[in-house]
């Protein structure tokens, strides 16, 4: 008994690690969208986190612990110059801009020698066990839930709900989405500088567009009502390959594919049916029910 | 006593429409002053300029002899200016008192660190701010309903809300844009009283308002604005006999 949990953990190290990472990632973005901004500059953000955590560790041969430090300062500190003019562009406009600050993110690093351009860093130091995944993911949860019903998550609420009415109610909403947009960095980079000693290597590719779409996603399907949701959608979707590989002999598909069939359809129902996400069903099935027993 | 806020030759254009073309009035603390005229007189957009959702074209807003023409509207709100909109503007996820709550954003100074901590001072700090917010909803007459989402309250009551919301501010300046439109007449006279007992304990009122009676009734004096001027402005009773306002509103007799 004791040595099958033990492979099943062996089995399982690297997706339950990428349960913890990519929810918080998905809280990075969930940090913006609390206060009703769409930006989706977080995989510039992890990359910045995840390199320059690695060149602590592999280049400088610093402790772990400056390099998580590195990791999260940078990016939170780079969103300050960035956020001040892009935080004037509402909606579609302001993710355009910061989906732009990830591409120069990435091509910078791609054309960047010293971190071997597009190949990447290899061979980093692999610090990041799964307690300590969950020890950051804990904390992440822990402080954002403790800001609703706080002076500062009724001003989030209030921003997200009808910002001109905020602002005549004394709320600095400017500052209010500027410091969620260090807070959304700074989750995104720990969780890069945590992503690079999980897995020992960070290239430029695995920061694209297409890994922020997949933070956005994550957050959606789970739900941004509360901080429990897009940590839930995270969960979910990360798990689902594994289901999927599974069930693939009998549909008769390849995993990959299936994998990105099953994406879309997930995010059209939850689109469709559950817009607030998968952490409402609970609500929206006890719900249902005293409807029925009413009737 | 010296006037609280001080209108001087405002103006605000949009595009080639002047909505506010060189108005002037004082509002004195401790006075509910009536702001009127018929629709598109640009009414509103005086309240937007004043809590600064608009900026003027040109003119003088002073409050206590400080400038406020132009400042962003958070600042203008920690002067002590607050509003309530025409088109109700809650928050209608939140109950009425935690609408009310948003409204002490300035007042408050809570510890995140306390918060984060779950410190007994943070559990002190906002049972404090709930017992204010349901304190202003009782003067509004809404202490039974202070838990209900405000989507759920009737729209009388949403204005009511509205009201200790704007009062949540601790405001010099009051604001009031027809607050008790789509109200019945009981409630509207509830709503007037209020506004009277604010100015008695020394609030300045700006009220805009289309219900004539109380106007009349509440107003210490007012100022009437037609296609962006102001044509009259005085005590109610000699403002009914204007033949400028009687003509504004009723068009002129021909002859």
């Amino acid at each position: 008994m004791g040595s099958y949990l033990a492979d099943l953990y062996a089995t399982y190290q690297s997706t339950l690690g990428y349960v913890g990472l990519n929810a918080l990632f998905a809280l990075s973005v969930y940090a913006t969208l609390a206060c009703g901004q769409l930006a989706l500059g977080n995989a510039g953000f992890a990359a910045v986190g995840a390199y320059a955590a690695a060149l602590v560790t592999l280049k400088a041969h610093g402790p772990f612990g400056l390099a998580l430090l590195a990791g999260t300062l940078l990016p939170a500190a780079l969103a300050v110059p960035l956020g001040l003019p892009v935080l004037r562009l509402k909606g579609v406009f302001l993710a355009i801009a910061t989906l732009g600050f990830g591409e120069v993110v990435r091509i910078g690093l791609v054309n960047w020698e010293y971190v071997n351009g597009a190949q990447g860093l290899v061979a980093i130091p692999q610090l990041t066990s799964l307690p300590l995944i969950y020890l950051v993911l804990g904390v992440a949860l822990y402080a954002l839930a403790r800001l609703r019903g706080s002076k500062w998550g009724f001003a989030l609420e209030a921003i997200r709900e009808d910002e001109p009415a905020a602002r005549t109610l004394g709320i600095p909403t400017h500052r209010y989405k500027l410091a969620m947009l260090v807070l959304g960095a700074a989750l995104a980079g720990v969780a890069g500088a945590l992503e690079a000693h999980f897995t020992f290597m960070v290239a430029p590719n695995g920061f694209s567009f297409l890994r922020a779409v997949d933070m956005l996603v994550f957050a959606v399907v789970g739900g941004t009502l509360t901080c429990l949701g897009p940590a839930l959608g995270a969960a979910f979707l990360t798990l689902l390959p594994e289901i999927l590989r599974e069930l693939s002999p009998l549909v008769g598909l390849e995993p990959g594919p299936l994998r990105l069939m099953a994406n879309g359809l997930i995010l059209l129902a939850v689109i469709l049916f559950l817009p607030d996400g998968l952490a409402s069903l609970p609500r929206r099935l006890r719900a249902a029910r005293a409807q029925r027993i009413a009737a | 006593m010296s006037a609280l806020l001080r209108v001087a030759r405002l103006a605000r254009a949009f595009g080639g429409v002047r909505a506010v073309d060189g108005a002037s009035f004082e509002v004195r603390p401790g006075e509910v002053h009536g702001l009127i005229g018929p629709n598109g007189a640009g009414k509103t957009t005086v309240l937007n300029l004043v809590s600064g959702l608009t900026r003027p074209t040109s003119g003088e807003i002073t409050l206590d002899g400080r400038d406020i023409a132009g400042l962003p509207p958070h600042r203008i709100a920690a002067l002590g200016v607050a509003r309530t909109f025409q088109s109700i503007r809650l928050f209608p996820d939140l109950s009425a008192e935690d609408n009310v709550v948003v409204g002490e954003h300035q007042t408050r100074h809570p510890s995140l660190l306390a918060r984060l901590l779950r410190l007994p001072s943070a559990a002190a700090e906002e049972r404090a701010a709930t017992e204010q917010a349901r304190a202003l909803l009782e003067r509004v007459g809404l202490r039974s309903r202070s838990r209900v989402p405000a989507r759920n309250l009737s729209y009388g009551e949403q204005r009511r809300v509205e009201i200790a919301r704007a009062l949540g501010l601790s405001p010099r300046l009051l604001l009031l844009d027809e607050p008790t439109a789509g109200m019945n007449p009981v409630e509207a006279e509830a709503v007037a009283d209020l506004i009277r007992e604010l100015a008695r304990e020394g609030h300045a009122v700006l009220l805009v308002e289309h219900n004539v009676r109380l106007v009349m009734e509440s107003c210490h004096a007012v100022t009437v604005l037609a296609f962006g001027q102001v044509i009259a402005d005085g005590p109610p009773a000699a403002v009914a006999r204007d033949r400028a306002v009687v003509a504004a509103y009723l068009g002129r007799a021909r002859g």
